[in-house]
């Protein structure tokens, strides 16, 4: 009751609000002569520039599956086999395609290499340089300070080989994506048949209802024994996807483990302190008291 | 001073104070001399908390600018960069990133506090007009460095933004021109915005002197709206009551700060601006940050020319734009528009209520804002734009004029001590 006599205005207004809402809604339902889709705001934007918006596809996208990480939580971790494995399967399948930018060779101590093992792994790639004194550019076995060699020269090398659609690099896509992690997830594993009644704009996709469109230029990337990992973990379709995901939620955000860790004793730290700091306050506060 | 003279330390501030009284000036700004109304509830922790905010802001800003390269072939690496290579570059980013969000977070607060309690009024008009200009600021701050990372929603925020002055008649195109630097969006732009970026911020600083130097000259108001007695019962020293009440506050945001920045470093942005920048594919939905999701929604509220006999006089682009910069050049206004001698909500029953009104319809074009400009999300806008007018013109003005308020106490201890 206490509560009600207190916050009656709030609630009056809120109310108030709402019935004032549902009738104005009537009322300017009757004033806007013009549909307003043909005018917004952002159709003459893009109309000024000449860009069109991309078409907004009224289907309803799949929610991507929700899965239990290591990565998730406040004390979330990287599960550090599960890392190498899916660095095997981006090495194997996803690199014939898919750059990675943004990772060097150094980076693989991080995920449990040693300095040998990292350094054997950058000079099986070779490595475009130069140029030399003579100006000539030349090869050479990658060292730890490269970063993975993309597959195609240019983004227009990469769509004339991929159907008209350069594939995006993948060192950010964790991030790049709503719900990232279980989005990578559920789109490699979730090729299924289309139903009959779907039309594909194109022929050269494939039908994919995660992917925003359902249609991904992508073929289905994984098949059950596809690689033969190191550590004898059967390469299913599902343990393959796992495994990328987790490399590239670490690739995507290396730093995890550190900001988490550090997180913690911050908010504790900042929490005793704004304790000291209240109980000072009341201490010095109470000198007012008559 | 006469008479007994200070030694060592003291005497030295004696000296300094004697040639530039700086010790005497922060004495009376945040020291034992500011006399202060004895009654500031925690809402008025929310000012100093702005400029904590902005200083974090400063100094991340300043350490990211060490690294980061203002090109567009280069910005959006430079920022992975400072992410992945750099010491802490990762917390320094993630700090920037989330503080402009609870930036705004705080000053809106302190905005809606001025609102509730009446702090605009006389005489503290140029008081709250300056903290306008520094939330106009802000905004042109925070816009230009939602830009710097040049991902896919940094890019075409830009572009759509910069694009609102071609609704200006005749020379639109040439100012659009002139702004970016360049035809379309590009490292000309990239490269001005960094450097009005890094400057903003102190023009900022400028301003908030400027601010507390209002403050400081007619005193800070509080929740009962009444003027204050100086030296009297009704007044406590700054320092020590309100410097340890400060720093509580601080401790209290700073607890939240980290939780966002340690656990949810990128709730707050859009999975597109990892994307680096790429002029040839526009994202389905170009949406904003949320702060400033309300001001987007009155900019799309406006679907219809304003035509005599068919000519028409202003078009629906301009009107948008001409609205969403008004909803704001309103505000300062504001003392002049709500004339009820009485300041503080809590005696004006009405006003109390609208207020209530106010805050749900910003939240109401905030969602708006954040919609794709379709369907029912088109009238719903509209009609919180024009409620938003209405509220500050109309609804302020008859308030002031014919809201029977309550009586008010004859003295700010009187509701204190009962």
């Amino acid at each position: 009751m206490d509560f009600l006599k207190k916050n009656i205005d709030k609630i009056v207004g809120i109310g108030a609000f709402l019935i004032l809402a549902l009738f104005s809604f009537r009322v300017v339902l009757f004033l806007t002569f013009s549909p307003p889709e043909e005018n917004s705001f952002m159709a003459t934007a893009y109309e000024g520039l000449g860009i069109e918006a991309a078409p907004v596809v009224d289907r309803p996208v799949e929610h991507p599956r929700q899965m239990e990480w290591s990565f998730d939580g406040r004390f979330g971790h990287f599960d550090k086999a599960a890392v190498r494995r899916g660095l095997q399967v981006y090495r194997e399948v996803c690199s014939a395609c898919h750059s990675l930018d943004l990772i060097a060779f150094r980076n693989l101590t991080e995920i449990g290499y040693s300095v040998g093992a990292a350094k054997a792994i950058a000079a099986s790639y070779q490595i475009t340089a130069g140029p030399d004194r003579f100006g000539d550019m030349y090869e050479r076995p990658g060292i730890l300070a490269d970063t993975f060699p993309a597959p195609f020269d240019n983004p227009a090398a990469a769509a004339i080989s991929n159907g008209g659609k350069a594939p995006p690099d993948l060192s950010l896509m964790a991030k790049a994506r709503a719900d990232g992690p279980n989005y990578i997830h559920s789109l490699l594993t979730g090729y299924v048949d289309a139903p009959v009644d779907f039309v594909p704009n194109s022929d050269t996709t494939t039908y994919n209802p995660y992917f925003d469109t359902w249609e991904i230029v992508m073929p289905p990337p994984l098949f059950d024994g596809f690689v033969e990992y190191e550590d004898g973990t059967e390469a299913s379709v599902e343990q393959m996807s796992k495994d990328v995901t987790n490399f590239l939620m670490w690739t995507a955000e290396p730093n995890l483990e550190a900001r988490l860790t550090m997180g913690f004793s911050v908010v504790l730290y900042s929490l005793v302190l704004t304790l000291l700091l209240f109980l000072s306050m009341k201490t010095i506060w109470r000198r007012l008291k008559p | 001073m006469a008479g007994k003279k200070n030694t060592g330390i003291k005497g030295i501030i004696d000296w300094i104070d004697d040639r530039l009284p700086i010790f005497t000036l922060m004495d009376e700004y945040v020291g034992p001399a500011y006399q202060t109304p004895r009654n500031l509830n925690y809402w008025w922790n929310f000012g100093s908390l702005a400029g904590f905010c902005l200083i974090v802001q400063i100094i991340t800003g300043i350490i990211l600018a060490m690294h980061y390269n203002p090109s567009a072939a280069g910005a959006f690496e430079s920022v992975e960069h400072i992410m992945r290579d750099v010491n802490y570059g990762w917390l320094m980013r993630y700090i920037h990133s989330n503080g402009s969000s609870l930036f705004f977070l705080v000053v809106y607060i302190h905005v809606f506090r001025g609102l509730y309690y009446g702090s605009y009024k006389a005489p503290r008009e140029l008081l709250w007009m300056l903290g306008l200009l520094i939330l106009v600021l802000m905004m042109a701050t925070a816009f230009m460095g939602y830009v710097l990372p040049w991902g896919q929603m940094s890019y075409w925020a830009a572009t759509v933004i910069t694009n609102f002055f071609t609704a200006i008649p005749g020379i639109g195109e040439w100012i659009v021109e002139w702004l970016r630097g360049s035809f379309a969006v590009d490292n000309s732009t990239l490269n001005r915005f960094f450097s009005l970026h890094y400057l903003f911020p102190f023009l900022i600083v400028g301003v908030v002197i400027l601010h507390i130097w209002a403050l400081h000259t007619k005193g800070s108001s509080n929740p009962t709206g009444i003027d204050v007695k100086k030296g009297t019962a009704d007044t406590i020293p700054f320092h020590p009551f309100y410097s340890i009440k400060d720093l509580f506050g601080i401790g209290v945001f700073i607890v939240v700060f980290a939780v966002f920045v340690f656990y949810f470093p990128n709730l707050m942005s859009h999975p597109d601006n990892y994307i680096q920048a790429n002029p040839m594919s526009t994202p389905p939905h170009i949406v904003p940050e949320w702060y400033f999701l309300p001001f987007y929604a009155i900019l799309r509220a406006f679907t219809m020319d304003i035509s005599v006999f068919g000519v028409t006089l202003i078009d629906a682009k301009l009107l948008g734009v001409l609205a969403m910069f008004g909803s704001i050049i309103l505000l300062f206004f504001l003392p002049w528009i709500d004339k009820s001698k009485v300041r503080s909500a809590t005696f004006r029953p009405l006003y109390r209520i609208f207020f209530w009104v106010i805050v749900a319809d910003l939240f109401l074009l905030g969602v708006a804002g954040a919609m794709p400009a379709e369907g029912l999300w088109i009238y719903l806008g509209q009609f919180g734009t024009a409620y938003y007018f209405l509220h500050f013109t109309v609804i302020l003005y008859l308030l002031g004029k014919y809201e029977k308020t309550r009586p008010l106490p004859t003295s700010i201890s009187e509701p204190v001590t009962k």
